[in-house]
């Protein structure tokens, strides 16, 4: 043995790491979706996190092109549209049938076909789109979502025009005595069918595949220099992250039992851009976490404020402009920051930061309510805590002003001295 | 023949103001490689710009003045916003251009509202210019052409013929040259995504009144005119031009085509009462810039006239 | 974190804003878009919601007990609306209103068909203020729905009837978005047309993809060209402010008859040029004379949210018939209730309102109006507003078209 290869097998991670890092979250990951039945959630939450989970599938799958492959695609929803599609034909096939194929498989084996469906589409959209990286790639896949949804509201049979397809999820045989009726019985469900795509995806990363997806995000010539096909890899992978959309859709036929043409359209491929990012594709959970709060936010941000979209786009321009990495990124750094030697000063620095941010968070707060029952015109005031702000008050323009002077001071000179450092 | 005249007339307009709108954003795009999600914003403020200063001046003031607000704001989002996520790459600044054209939608709804504003054509040009097949043609349409050809001349002068022209010019094709030569690239990218959200904002000023102003007009203009940009070429002015005509006329007179695909494939036996069959042209009238761009980029990724891959 | 954190924040301020509202007995739901860019249909429906059952409070509530309004945004995604729905019965919600969209409409009534037979006892009801898809009383009518708006068919037997009465309309041009809603319309006009008025030729029938079109010139074109008289159309939200726009512009001064001609801001994009040329038909329109007490409704709802007008009348019908309703059951329970809103009648400011019992469809009067600037209340802030025409009122049993609906109803 040489010297190099020793270093490198001492460089390697010890199997009690290994099992830190690659088995134990998942062990935990997989303790949590089996508990949290038994605090008895009320059939809202379940909902809930019936559609977390659908999204932590998709924003993962997403994460395949954008974070590991670097590929920036706008239209991810048209996979994950067409195979839910397909999955609520089957729900139908199933219903109708009397016996024979359809009539003995388990509703619960849906994911696998919608995982199907999503190779299949992604094969034959992804030939022509992934011969380009970049922008090039971004552009297409825009036009093709454009094309898709404007396609589904022109063929009726197959995507049933604005009213969408739906479908019964108790037809069909029981699978391990689950009637899929309830929702404690999706939950199950949805929980398995997580479970098995974060596994599967992250098992995916550990494949040479999913290795060269990196490499060809970071540099495809030398990716080709090694001799690999940079395009085939593109390509690959996107016929993969298709597929993982699409088991997220055989999920949400499931859980919603109805798709609509607007399910392939921009709208929840730019969420799902959002939610990826948000929660930072530079880690492999970092879409978990987007995929967690996004759906949070949209289900239920918008029962406080009718500016829900606002704080959306102003949380996603923080996040591009000063948090690259995303939730993940703020999670782990204070999990190492709270590690290292010097973790008092670090514990301070983020102190005065947070009080900074939680600052201008209040102004922010105070200035989108204010200025919307102002613009709605309803007379109707902004009353946190019983406190009165009128659009007129001298309070409302203080609270408005001085707490973010303050925190925009606070964060210059916090910056400043980490600068000076 | 009627149908072929008036196709010709509005789809000239039409692909005048995409060009308008998508002028701009070529400069931006090939001088700073970025890909301006928030553009068809900065046409939606225009229109709105006009209509408030319409309200307490007039139109003529308006015409001036909204262009201007909207490329100081541009020139504004440049220097605190874009020139900070550059360092992050060109993924970073689409998806802050991304997040920008949410916020701009939000921005707008507070100030204006959420239904559309009552912005009218003004009295002075709201006549009829002349009838053609029984059909009246109002005078405002050749308004609208008239400004964006005195755009075109002047955007043309601009640079080809004076030294501000030149720099741009040498920016879009070697950025980091001008650099070294001493010429101040930060202020011209500025200056360039100023004068590009002003062109969007003119745009705007001569296109609200023209549809309509509503919250929604940037989203549903947005995606066509990256259409243009992708289609025309990067880096071309030319490119755009004929890309924004060629799209603004196929859109409209594939609208005024009746014939159906049972008509057009009916001897490949394909028939009329068939799903397929029963889709006419026009209904694929909005569709077809999108085809255009996936077809253009797997055949032609340069565009028609651009010289560099997108 | 900061996110959560602000998250929090907003949480708790609206928990506050909601302890301090009164403790109610009924809870209602609404679920429409309230925010995005269908926002402000759902926003002018909630608020005629809000007033009307404010003044249902005031005058003793629903059978005696107190109502809680709750608005639920669905951002018209029938997906979405099935989160909201379930938020809204976990809450305890026992009627649901919804209106914008009939997909969302049928999403909600197979989820509500779902709901109440997973689990009886805890069953809700579905009012529906809005979606006119005809099917929603005919093959794919519940017990659980209810309808207060006349469906598509009705409102086309409306327009019908009166293209019968206009001597000087031959030629008729079908122009609607393409998909259920639109195709419907257009089979509706044609078969109509044919059967009642033989001597009215159908020019042109076009379906236009649904909000894609910024230029209608063309079409407007097309029309010009067909020499056709009157325009019958089903579009909603910009297709149809775009279209008439396009039609004022080009100088085609003849009748639009619209379905939602009178949705907001139409009036106020067309100007003047929206006189004569565009009409609508509707369940009431604010410049008929009802009397003081309804002339004083719509000049408080003006006053209180002075955004919108007076325009789902429909609303204040149908809280006036639920109410009606838990009176005549002596209850506010579900089933009663809905027994109770079978075959009941009330006296709308416009003519009085039946539900029939067969499908759940109301029968009523319904209106041609068009815009005109000599009226009493505008529209849209201008001066402008809705006025009748000659033979524009269509009777209820006129209007009234045959049921398939077999209707099944729990013991």
């Amino acid at each position: 043995m040489t010297d190099m290869t020793m270093q490198s097998t001492a460089l390697g991670p010890t199997s009690a790491e290994k099992f830190r890092q690659r088995v134990l979250p998942f062990v935990l990951f997989g303790l949590v979706l089996a508990i949290i039945p038994f605090f008895g959630p009320s059939r809202t939450t379940m909902t809930l996190l019936n559609h977390i989970g659908i999204n932590i599938v998709f924003a993962l799958a997403y994460n395949m092109l954008l974070g590991r492959a670097g590929l920036l695609s706008f239209g991810h929803a048209v996979y994950l549209g067409l195979a839910g599609y397909f999955c609520v034909h089957i729900l139908n096939w199933i219903d109708a049938a009397d016996g024979g194929f359809w009539g003995n498989l388990p509703v619960f084996s849906l994911p696998i076909w919608g995982f199907a469906m999503g190779a299949l589409a992604g094969a034959v959209i992804g030939w022509p789109s992934c011969r380009r990286a970049g922008t090039a790639f971004a552009m297409i896949s825009l036009g093709v979502a454009e094309l898709m949804a404007a396609a589904a509201f022109m063929f009726d049979s197959l995507f049933g025009g604005e009213m969408g397809i739906s479908g019964d999820r108790m037809s069909g045989p029981e699978f391990l005595g689950m009637s899929l009726g309830p929702l404690d019985e999706v939950y199950w469900f949805v929980a398995f069918w997580t479970f098995v795509g974060v596994v599967a995806m992250f098992m995916f990363t550990r494949t040479p595949l999913g290795k060269l997806s990196e490499a060809t995000r970071d540099n495809p010539e030398r990716v080709q220099f090694i001799g690999y096909d940079p395009t085939r890899v593109r390509y690959l992978v996107f016929i993969f992250s298709a597929a993982f959309a699409g088991m997220a859709g055989g999920m949400a036929a499931v859980q919603d039992e109805i798709f609509t043409p607007e399910s392939m359209s921009l709208i929840p491929s730019g969420a799902i851009l959002i939610a990826a990012y948000v929660g930072g594709i530079r880690y492999f959970s970092g879409p978990i976490m987007g995929a967690i709060l996004m759906t949070w936010m949209s289900s239920n941000l918008s029962d406080y404020t009718v500016g829900w979209l606002l704080y959306l786009g102003l949380m996603f321009i923080t996040v591009v402009m000063f948090v690259p990495d995303g939730i993940a990124g703020l999670v782990f750094g204070f999990w190492n920051g709270i590690r290292s030697p010097n973790r008092s000063h670090l514990m301070a620095k983020w102190a005065q930061q947070a009080v900074g941010v939680a600052l201008m968070i209040v102004s922010i707060i105070v200035i989108v309510e204010v200025a919307f029952r102002w613009s709605e015109g309803y007379g109707e005031v902004f009353e946190p805590w019983g406190m009165e702000l009128p659009h007129d008050g001298v309070i409302t323009w203080l609270l408005a002003i001085v707490p973010l002077a303050l925190g925009v001071a606070l964060l210059r000179r916090v910056a400043r001295k980490s600068e000076e450092v | 023949m009627e149908t072929i005249v008036f196709s010709l007339l509005n789809g000239t307009i039409y692909g005048l103001l995409l060009f308008m709108l998508s002028s701009g954003l070529t400069l931006i795009f090939s001088m700073m490689g970025v890909l301006n999600f928030a553009h068809a914003s900065f046409y939606m403020l225009g229109a709105y710009f006009a209509y408030t200063i319409m309200g307490v001046t007039n139109f003529w003031l308006a015409l001036f003045l909204a262009p201007i607000l909207a490329g100081v704001i541009g020139m504004g989002v440049e220097k605190w916003g874009l020139r900070k996520v550059h360092a992050n790459g060109h993924v970073a600044e689409l998806l802050f251009t991304f997040g920008l054209a949410y916020l701009i939608d939000e921005i707008v709804k507070i100030i204006w509202g959420r239904v559309s504003v009552n912005y009218q054509v003004p009295d002075s040009l709201n006549f009829t210019l002349f009838t053609i097949y029984g059909s009246d043609y109002p005078a405002y349409r050749i308004f609208i052409l008239f400004v964006a050809i005195f755009m075109l001349v002047s955007l043309w002068y601009l640079l080809k013929k004076t030294r501000v022209g030149l720099i741009i010019q040498a920016a879009l094709s070697h950025p980091h040259m001008v650099g070294h030569l001493g010429h101040n690239v930060p202020l011209v990218f500025m200056g360039v995504f100023g004068a590009g959200c002003a062109l969007a904002g003119l745009a705007g000023v001569i296109g609200g009144n023209y549809f309509i102003t509503d919250p929604a007009m940037a989203v549903q203009m947005g995606p066509i005119v990256f259409v243009v940009v992708v289609v025309g070429g990067l880096g071309s002015l030319e490119g755009a031009f004929i890309a924004a005509m060629l799209i603004g006329l196929l859109q409209t007179s594939a609208v005024s085509v009746n014939a159906s695909f049972a008509d057009i494939f009916g001897f490949l036996g394909l028939s009329a009462t068939s799903e397929v069959g029963s889709i006419t042209i026009s209904s694929l009238a909005p569709m077809l810039p999108f085809l255009l761009l996936v077809l253009i980029l797997i055949v032609k990724p340069t565009g028609l006239m651009g010289d560099r891959e997108v | 974190m900061k996110n959560f954190k602000r998250a929090v924040l907003a949480a708790s301020v609206s928990v506050v804003a909601m302890a301090s509202a009164a403790a109610a007995d009924v809870k209602v739901a609404f679920i429409d878009p309230l925010s995005g860019p269908f926002g402000p249909s759902g926003d002018a429906a909630f608020t005629s919601y809000k007033l009307a059952f404010e003044h249902l409070n005031a005058n003793g509530g629903l059978n005696g007990e107190q109502v809680e309004l709750t608005g639920y945004d669905n951002k018209v995604s029938p997906k979405e609306s099935l989160v909201q729905l379930q938020k809204a019965i976990d809450s305890g919600a026992k009627y649901i209103f919804q209106g914008n969209g009939s997909s969302v409409a049928a999403a909600i009534i197979d989820a509500v068909n779902k709901h109440n037979a997973r689990n009886p006892g805890d069953e809700v009801l579905f009012l529906n203020y809005a979606a006119v898809t005809p099917a929603f009383t005919n093959e794919a009518c519940s017990f659980w729905h209810f309808r207060f708006d006349a469906h598509a068919d009705m409102k086309m037997n409306a327009i019908t009837d009166w293209i019968g009465t206009r001597d000087d309309i031959k030629k008729v041009y079908l122009i609607g978005q393409d998909y259920i809603f639109g195709e419907a319309v257009a089979a509706a006009a044609s078969s109509q047309l044919a059967e009642k008025t033989p001597n009215v030729e159908i020019v042109g029938n076009e379906l236009h993809p649904l909000g894609k079109v910024k230029d209608f010139t063309p079409y407007i074109q097309k029309i010009q060209s067909s020499g056709a008289d009157a325009v019958i159309t089903g579009n909603w939200g910009q297709d149809m402010t775009l279209l008439v726009k396009a039609a004022a512009d080009s100088g085609l001064k003849i009748p639009f008859l619209t379905f939602y001609g009178g949705s907001l801001g139409a009036v106020a994009a067309l100007g003047e040029g929206s006189i004569d040329t565009l009409y609508q038909v509707s369940e009431g329109i604010t410049n008929i004379d009802a009397g003081e007490e309804q002339n004083k409704l719509i000049e408080e709802y003006k006053e209180r949210f002075p955004d919108y007008d007076y325009y789902y009348h429909r609303a204040f019908v149908a809280v006036d018939m639920l109410a009606a309703a838990a009176e005549k059951a002596g209850s506010t329970d579900v089933i009663p209730v809905a027994k109770a809103l079978e075959g009941l009648t009330v006296e709308g400011a416009y003519g009085p309102v039946t539900m029939r019992a067969e499908d759940h469809q109301a029968q009523q009067n319904l209106y041609i109006s068009t815009v005109s600037n000599d009226v009493k209340y505008g529209v849209d802030n201008i001066e402008l507003g809705w006025k009748l025409v000659d033979n524009g009122t269509i009777e209820a049993a006129s209007a009234e078209e045959p049921t398939t609906c077999k209707m099944e109803r729990p013991e």
